[in-house]
């Protein structure tokens, strides 16, 4: 009994493995819920070409609602090739026509038309995977009692057949229930949504059930793009993932002599925090540049600045970051986050990763994608998004922009600071009437960083961190102090006196 | 002239009347389930009580030409199909409510 594990078929669908712990049961019907246009019929065909293509399984498709024509040219926007399959006898699609003008009030009768043709499109291409798409359309206007025995009986004939088989159904007006079908019959059973809340339309997938094995049992979004289909599941490995003890510079000697003397563990997660002009965008490029130095690879997604500014800016101050560009060492992502979705995003930075695999991955500012959606779904996706760099073992530094004075009272930036391994703060302080710029290491898991707030200086040369020291030739803190008992307190103080009584 | 018409239209109606006297019906099953064994026995009932001398019933077995199935576009068995007269017509079910199928073989 112990060590069981429940046969499975893999849909090859990048995170649906993962929250079905290996695929859907094998060998049995699964049953597909979802309105219409939550991408059933997609996730479905995707199934059997993965099938097809990954495990050598061919399949068969009997289409109730769709031309086989119109099904092939729809589905011809993805790479799915369909034609060359079906060339290949690898794949057979029937299109079933429900006649709407039969008489079907003479007696009883059964589906065993529909038997007979499945067995046939079975044997002539040795299917091992099928699906029915959809059933609301095959059972279309049959009588309860016969629609229910039925069901019941294409269950158990599928698996006497022993195919892997998605049913797909609609869930709209609780279709199943509604006509006496509970989703009880089915071993696994999975359901689509297509939401849209703030204008945002995020598709969503949910496994309802699943007989016989443990089973991810969130909502989690997926996307359809020329691909396929994407699941983003918060990947349970992330928290396995053995830490690395080695580390990173950050490009920065001083900064690295404030992390411990070391700079970053590997495969952390950093954020810069700041309000505007601070010099998060050079501290990142400034990472990047060491970073592809040590020959290593780098991608930086850029959503506010285009990367020829970026690259001419940071030439100003001697970080020459056009010829890594051209080695190919340090890639760029550049993209207005108002083009498309998050996910979309994520997908896209995803993919690049998958194909050049940088050893670090800037996200500047995090901030801008933040206006994307409701913030709950974007730290979902964002911790989604970070625990997939740590199975990858890649180190990823987000930028965020802060108002002033915000610090502690901006939701979304106190999301991301609980999240990350190493949190640095920039900003405008005020030193004897003169306007600098200043960084702190707010926390850095596991290393014993400095708490000092350092001069932060950008000159030709690069970046400097020096020690500040007043005219007066106090600590800050204590001038601090004694403005606040002066109540001179200017905004910029302000943000210093609130940060001092952070928690952090 | 006009007696010409007449007579034209008493022999057409004639012609009429005689295919429309003639049935030809195709009786799809699913080898001996229960439904289909019914729906043989009812139809053959029903031809021989209204039909008499004037039908062709074939019955053709799904199991053994399941070919037809695709071609026919069968789902749902037992499948009465009157292919003549026109319209032609399908019947879905045992056939055992005679009324009903009277009523779609168009003879009521």
């Amino acid at each position: 009994m112990k060590n069981f594990t429940f046969p499975k078929s893999p849909t090859g669908i990048q995170g649906l493995d993962e929250i079905t712990n290996g695929g859907i049961p094998k060998n049995r019907p699964t049953l597909l819920l979802g309105n219409t246009g939550s991408g059933k019929t997609i996730l479905a065909m995707e199934f059997l070409v993965n099938g097809i293509v990954l495990f050598d399984e061919p399949a068969v498709f009997m289409a109730f609602e769709e031309k086989k024509e119109d099904l092939v040219m729809n589905l011809k926007s993805l790479a799915y090739n369909l034609d060359t399959h079906i060339a290949n006898n690898k794949i057979y699609i029937e299109q079933v026509l429900i006649n709407p003008y039969e008489m079907r009030d003479t007696g009883m009768y059964d589906l065993e038309g529909l038997f007979v043709r499945l067995e046939q499109a079975i044997y002539k291409v040795m299917a091992k995977r099928v699906v029915l798409d959809s059933l609301d359309k095959l059972f279309y206007g049959l009588d309860n009692k016969i629609l229910r025995s039925e069901f019941l009986r294409l269950l158990s004939w599928l698996k006497k057949m022993k195919v892997t088989a998605i049913i797909t159904s609609e869930i709209g007006d609780h279709f199943l229930t509604h006509m006496g079908i509970e989703e009880y019959v089915a071993d696994c059973v999975i359901a689509l949504d297509n939401r849209v809340t703030n204008q945002i339309a995020t598709r969503r997938l949910r496994i309802v059930k699943y007989r016989g094995s443990f089973h991810g049992n969130n909502e989690y979004p997926f996307t359809i793009d020329e691909k396929g289909i994407s699941v983003y599941p918060i990947i349970r490995e992330a928290f396995q993932q053995e830490p690395t003890s080695k580390r990173i510079s950050s490009g920065i000697k001083d900064l690295d002599e404030m992390l411990g003397k070391k700079g970053f563990y590997e495969g952390s997660s950093i954020l810069i925090s700041g309000t505007a002009g601070t010099g998060k965008t050079t501290t990142a490029a400034s990472f990047a540049y060491s970073v592809c130095k040590a020959k290593k690879r780098c991608l930086f997604c850029a959503f506010e600045e285009a990367p020829k500014q970026i690259i001419r800016n940071m030439g100003s101050i001697g970080f020459h970051l056009d010829p890594l560009v051209k080695s190919g060492i340090l890639t760029f992502y550049y993209s207005r986050p108002t083009l498309q979705n998050l996910e979309l995003h994520f997908l896209a930075i995803k993919k690049i990763i998958n194909e050049i695999k940088p050893a670090v991955v800037i996200l500047d500012p995090i901030t801008n994608l933040m206006t994307e959606g409701p913030n709950s779904d974007i730290r979902s996706m964002l911790t989604r998004f970070v625990d997939f760099l740590k199975t990858q073992h890649i180190t990823v530094m987000f930028t965020a922009a802060i108002t002033i004075g915000s610090i502690e009272r901006n939701p979304s930036d106190e999301g991301i600071s609980s999240m990350v391994d190493t949190w640095m703060m920039v900003q405008d302080i005020e030193i004897d009437a003169e306007r600098s710029r200043s960084l702190c290491v707010m926390k850095s898991r596991g290393m014993a960083h400095s708490t000092d707030v350092r001069k932060f200086k950008i000159s030709t040369k690069g970046i400097t961190l020096l020690p500040i020291v007043a005219n007066s030739k106090e600590p800050l803190a204590v001038s601090k102090r004694k403005a606040k008992e002066h109540d001179t307190l200017s905004t910029s103080k302000e943000s210093i006196w609130v940060k001092e009584n952070s928690p952090q | 002239m006009s007696k010409k018409i007449t007579d034209n239209t008493k022999v057409n109606t004639q012609a009429l009347n005689d295919n429309r006297g003639k049935y030809i019906l195709c009786l799809f099953v699913s080898g001996k389930s229960p439904n289909s064994a019914f729906a043989v026995v009812n139809i053959k009932a029903i031809c021989e009580k209204y039909l008499k001398n004037r039908y062709e019933l074939e019955i053709i077995d799904i199991y053994q030409h399941p070919d037809l199935a695709i071609t026919e576009e069968i789902v749902a068995l037992p499948l009465l199909i009157k292919k003549f007269p026109i319209p032609k017509k399908r019947i879905v079910g045992d056939l055992s409510n005679t009324e009903e199928v009277l009523k779609g073989l168009g003879l009521v």
